[in-house]
């Protein structure tokens, strides 16, 4: 496999293989698992299923309800909280095929989301079925599956419009060809949209009661983030590829614990209030400030990660804006970072940048 | 011989339900209930209409309101239930738990019994302020809620019916109590005893549970000897204790020699908000409102919820249809059935409203669980019911510091050094925290440091009611006043308003109050973006610091705080500075000047030296504003920081031809400003102007002269001309010459006034 990232279905494939070869529930029409399978997928069964998220169980399992009650789902969260990630290997346990993606964006047209024509033909042929180009989530109607709809909100609102029908009556009307294509069951949507957007193309509230809303939170405790960044940054450096670095768990805790701290606005001792910056602060900036580390330490330094070589990382997340962000970042530097025992090496690196 | 024991989960509303089913079956000739017997007398007011839970009985100790203790009941709660159908019924009713007099009597474990000191209304402000948690759980009618009279830790299972739920695998015990016993029409209560007898063969045995159940059991003794038909409902865990057999003479011996204390019970008004937060706990009522609701819906319970859950969102102009309500519906059963439950339970309803009709807003779930998950539902006393312990606690602290109320306005003069006059400025204050201003500090002469105190005294009739509002927070004046304060803290938004309650809590010495204050000025400190808010707030915490030990309080933390404060202060100073306007500039240099003056309060080097650091390298910063500029240049000199060379240097740039002459008029102004009267007695101050401007060349000196003229026309008139004869006269250290010269005939000529003035002759001296 040369694919720089596999999808999951194929990156798991036994495991999903496993599952349904053990699952004995009632499966609801169109899906490849029961819905209990598809929560034990992607929160793991502690053996031989690998968690896929790690987080509140529950969030999970309202996601799968919604899925099963033919609701379109809708992942809300700051950048960085495993939307994507989630919604992917949802239709990979779903419907086994996590492939039948829009991309939202500014420019994303209602073509994208219904159907668009191959111009050539219509020309030749004038409006036939064969001219006709399918949307993914057109081609998802068809075959019954789930669909993924990326950055909801970035869609311009007269586009989003176009959602309206396919969800509230499973149907996507051709009038040039005097059709329509009727959702086979098993299909629906996820969509995922970006909290920080929020007010830049709101949903129309038609469209949002179309919608169950799970919002993903950031990790809740400082040991499930470690995690998390620990299996994402050995995930990830295997697939890059990188030089063997041992990803120090002391600087990943240290980063984690940086980033919590100022995420959350308080201290893990829960002592000093301090300032949030204005980025995310994401797990997802975490894993890359690591990865970046390790490969500075690979390629240009002594082979072990030091706090000078995620200091420069972790003082890029923070500071966004070059004014607010600053102060914010100095403050913490001086009055937390300073004073915590054994953070002197850090403190220093991180002055110095 | 008919007896039944009734286990009942505290405020379950399924035993609630399944109490009055079998009580109505058994009509029993006599009730017992968990409670304490000297309420007995209080029962009768359930069967009136006044009476509406939620309420609470409080009890307290007569002469020692703040020993107080509070039995809430819900109309869900299996006791009020019970007592309401005996009532009904005519059948008599006994409260026979422990009575409240063993504890308060002083032996035994109510050992902490210090007078004044708040426990009981510490205890009201909510979970956590000494309460013991198998005390505030179980909060029925069993023991007393907030008394912090059992100091043992936590052995036993807090809430049992809960630990079986837990068992089952339910989060909810009250869906287990549903699912397991309403569903299934097993003989509930039976069940439950026998449950009930193999979890506490497993568990640790609490000393303090012997004591109680040795009393009931005596109770029930002679009970018996009286009433064939007896209904005892009690809270689970004790059933088995009281149908074993157990000798008479054990129990005596437990109860013997335990003194009684003089207590005193009446009915207080509650709310589900405090039902919820006495047990905090994980187990009892974290959800009066879903409990209510489970209580007295019959039929289509999750429907019926979701729909109030719209109505919530609606009345709040949240756009919420039947079509919402549907969805989340299907989607708390759809819940259910993937977790395998039978029925949607409060975690369903919660996630689906939450998905459906929130649209991942934490705010309206909030408000959910504030309006309906909690409740918002207010109890109420009849208006007969006798009074509250904080108006017997004032009235004892009146006569402890001899003032009486008097309508009619008077002058009070406390010296502050006096212990007595201390009590009473701290009483006055205390009731101001709680709006009852029977004192009113007399204008004017207010300062830190201070020994005196004048106030203006008027109690007004109304101070009664306000002190029966004021006894939700506690039973004590301090202790009220603490919650109060403690409460205020919380929910303040803005610094000063903090800065303000910390004072508060010196003055009124709340030292309970004062940890939590400090953590809130801390909190605001690190949210406050603004600089000059925290530069605002310095100079009163350094004064504090400084003076505050005048009314002998303890200052520890207030310097942490102060410290981190000022290192806040150093870290967003610098990017504070950028681009003021005019008006800006002087907001900046009188923050500075105040933080300048709070350092040197603070007499503390370390921090000294980061806060002139800090100036040091702000006042080289081209781009920062005249004024301001100037005078941290000034701050510097003064603080011996820059040579004389170096601030003439500095003197001399403004004044270059690369300075706009606003500039430089404002880094003059900076620099000179403090009044002229420091110039004139400041003499290196004065050399080194009077240098620099001896310095300027010729052909520049008319420029800077309007610009000098702009500084120096702030002056008093009389300053000037001081400055100027300082100038034009001789250096200091010269001699005095000239001064010895008098006009004598200009001088006699005055004399006879003088003497008119003085009433007496004045003459000169013959030999002068």
């Amino acid at each position: 496999m040369t694919a720089l990232r596999p999808h999951a279905e194929d990156q798991f494939a036994d495991e999903l293989a496993q599952l349904a070869a053990a699952d004995d529930r009632p499966r609801p029409p169109g899906w490849r698992l029961s819905p209990q399978a598809v929560v034990t997928y992607l929160l793991g069964d502690g053996a031989k299923v690998t968690p896929k998220y790690v987080g509140p169980r529950r969030l999970i399992e309202v996601a799968v309800s919604t899925l099963a009650t033919d609701r379109a789902l809708l992942l809300l969260g700051v950048p960085g909280t495993a939307k994507t990630w989630v919604s992917e290997h949802l239709a990979a346990a779903v419907s086994g095929d996590s492939t039948l993606l829009v991309q939202g964006t500014a420019g994303t047209a209602e073509e994208a989301i219904r159907y668009g024509w191959n111009y050539a033909r219509l020309l030749a042929e004038g409006p036939t079925d064969a001219a006709l180009v399918p949307s993914p989530i057109m081609r998802a109607m068809r075959t019954g599956s789930i669909a993924r709809l990326e950055e909801l909100t970035r869609v311009p609102s007269d586009v989003q419009d176009a959602l309206i029908t396919i969800l509230s009556e499973k149907t996507l009307p051709v009038p040039e060809l005097n059709t329509e294509v009727q959702a086979e069951r098993g299909f629906n949507l996820i969509a995922t949209a970006n909290d920080r957007d929020r007010g830049v193309n709101e949903l129309s509230s038609a469209l949002r009661r179309r919608f169950n809303t799970v919002v993903l939170p950031v990790p809740a405790s400082a040991e499930d983030e470690v995690e998390i960044v620990a299996r994402r940054v050995a995930q990830l450096g295997r697939s890059l590829e990188l030089p063997e670095v041992p990803a120090a768990l002391e600087e990943i805790r240290r980063v984690v614990t940086i980033f919590r701290e100022l995420r959350s606005g308080i201290t893990e001792d829960g002592r000093t209030r301090l300032k949030s910056p204005t980025g995310t602060l994401s797990a997802a900036e975490a894993i890359s400030v690591i990865t970046n580390g390790m490969a500075l330490a690979a390629h240009f330094g002594d082979g072990t990660l030091h706090p000078g070589d995620v200091a420069a990382g972790i003082v890029g997340a923070v500071i966004k804006d070059p004014v607010s962000d600053a102060v914010v970042w100095r403050e913490y530097l001086e009055t937390v970072v300073r004073e915590r025992p054994g953070w002197l090496d850090f403190y220093r690196a991180a002055r110095d940048v | 011989m008919s007896e039944r024991f009734y286990g009942v989960r505290h405020h379950g509303p399924g035993s609630a339900r399944a109490v009055v089913r079998e009580l109505a079956a058994q009509q029993p000739d006599v009730l017992l209930v968990e409670g304490p017997p000297e309420a007995d007398e209080l029962v009768r007011w359930v069967a009136g209409s006044g009476l509406e839970p939620p309420v609470a009985l409080l009890g307290y100790a007569a002469e020692d309101p703040g020993r107080a203790a509070f039995w809430p009941f819900a109309v869900f709660s299996p006791e009020w239930q019970a007592i309401r159908w005996a009532v009904a019924n005519e059948v008599p009713v006994r409260f026979f738990d422990l009575p409240y007099a063993f504890r308060v009597g002083g032996s035994g474990p109510g050992g902490r019994a210090a007078p004044g000191v708040p426990d009981g209304a510490l205890d009201s402000t909510g979970p956590g302020a000494g309460a013991v948690p198998e005390e505030t759980v179980e909060s029925g009618s069993g023991p007393p809620v907030g008394t912090s009279d059992a100091d043992a830790g936590r052995h036993r299972p807090v809430d049992p019916i809960g630990e079986l739920a837990t068992a089952a695998g339910y989060d909810d015990p009250e869906r287990w109590w549903e699912d397991v016993v309403e569903h299934r029409g097993v003989p509930v209560f039976d069940a439950i005893a026998e449950a009930m007898t193999a979890i506490r063969e497993g568990a640790p045995e609490e000393p303090d549970d012997l004591l109680r159940e040795a009393y009931m059991r005596s109770v029930l003794r002679e009970v018996r000897r009286r009433h064939e038909n007896i209904a005892v409902v009690c809270g689970a865990w004790h059933v088995p204790a009281l149908t074993r057999k157990v000798p008479v003479r054990d129990d005596t011996a437990l109860l013997k020699g335990r003194r009684k204390g003089k207590v005193v019970f009446t009915w207080v008004p509650w709310t589900y908000g405090r039902l919820a937060s006495w047990s905090g706990y994980g187990a009892g009522v974290s959800s009066p409102g879903w409990y209510h609701h489970l209580f007295t819906s019959t039929d289509s319970v999750v429907p019926r919820w979701l729909v109030d859950a719209a109505g919530v969102l609606r009345a709040e102009g949240v756009p919420t249809s039947s079509a919402h309500v549907i969805e989340a519906t299907r989607l708390a059963e759809a819940l259910a059935t993937l977790r395998g439950r039978p029925l949607a339970g409060l975690a369903e309803v919660t996630e689906a409203a939450e998905a459906v009709m929130c649209d991942g807003e934490p705010l309206r779930t909030a408000l959910i669980n504030r309006r309906l998950v909690v409740g918002e539902r207010l109890g109420a006393v009849p208006d007969e019911m006798p009074a509250v312990p904080l108006a017997r606690d004032l009235a004892a602290r009146q006569r402890t510091v001899r003032l009486k109320p008097e309508a009619t306005g008077r002058r009070l003069d406390l010296d502050l050094r006096k212990d007595n006059d201390l009590r009473r400025s701290r009483l006055l204050h205390q009731l101001r925290t709680l709006d009852v201003p029977w004192g009113e500090p007399a204008a004017g002469r207010r300062g830190t440091g201070t020994f005196r105190e004048e106030w203006t005294l008027r109690w007004q009739p109304e101070f009664a009611v306000r002190l029966v509002e004021g006894s939700m927070w506690g039973t004590t004046v301090a202790g009220a006043a603490t919650a109060r304060v403690v409460r205020r803290a919380r929910t303040a938004r803005v610094l000063a308003e903090v800065t303000t309650l910390l004072e508060t809590c010196l003055l009124a010495d709340l030292p309970e109050a004062y940890p939590e204050v400090l953590a809130a000025l801390d909190t605001r400190a690190a949210l406050d973006a603004d600089v000059h808010h925290l530069m605002a707030a310095l100079p009163a915490l350094a004064r504090t610091l400084r003076y505050g030990d005048v009314r002998r309080t303890d200052l520890a933390g207030l310097a942490t705080v102060t410290a981190s404060l000022l290192k806040r202060i150093c870290a967003g100073l610098p990017s504070a500075a950028g681009s003021l306007s005019d008006d800006a500039a002087k907001r900046l240099r009188d923050g500075v000047d105040g933080v300048h003056q709070a350092t040197g309060l603070l007499a503390d080097p370390k921090l000294r030296e980061l806060w002139l650091v800090t100036i040091e390298s702000l006042a080289r910063r081209p781009d920062l504003h005249g004024l301001p500029a100037g005078r941290l240049t000034r701050l510097l000199l003064d603080a011996g920081r820059l040579d004389a060379a170096e601030v003439r240097r500095r003197l001399r740039l403004p004044l270059t031809v690369g300075t706009p002459p606003a500039h430089a008029a404002a880094w003059v102004e900076g620099f000179l400003a403090g009044g002229g009267l420091l110039l004139v007695h400041d003499d290196a101050l004065l050399a080194l102007v009077d240098e620099w401007l001896a310095d300027v060349p010729a052909a520049a000196f008319d420029d800077v002269l309007p610009l000098l003229r702009r500084t120096f026309g702030t002056f008093d008139a009389g300053e000037r001309r001081a400055i100027g004869e300082r100038v034009a006269g001789p250096r200091p250290g010269a001699a005095q010459s000239g001064a010895g010269t008098v006009d004598h005939e200009r001088a006699v000529s005055v004399l006879p006034v003088l003497s008119a003035l003085l009433g007496r002759e004045i003459r000169i001296r013959e030999d002068a």
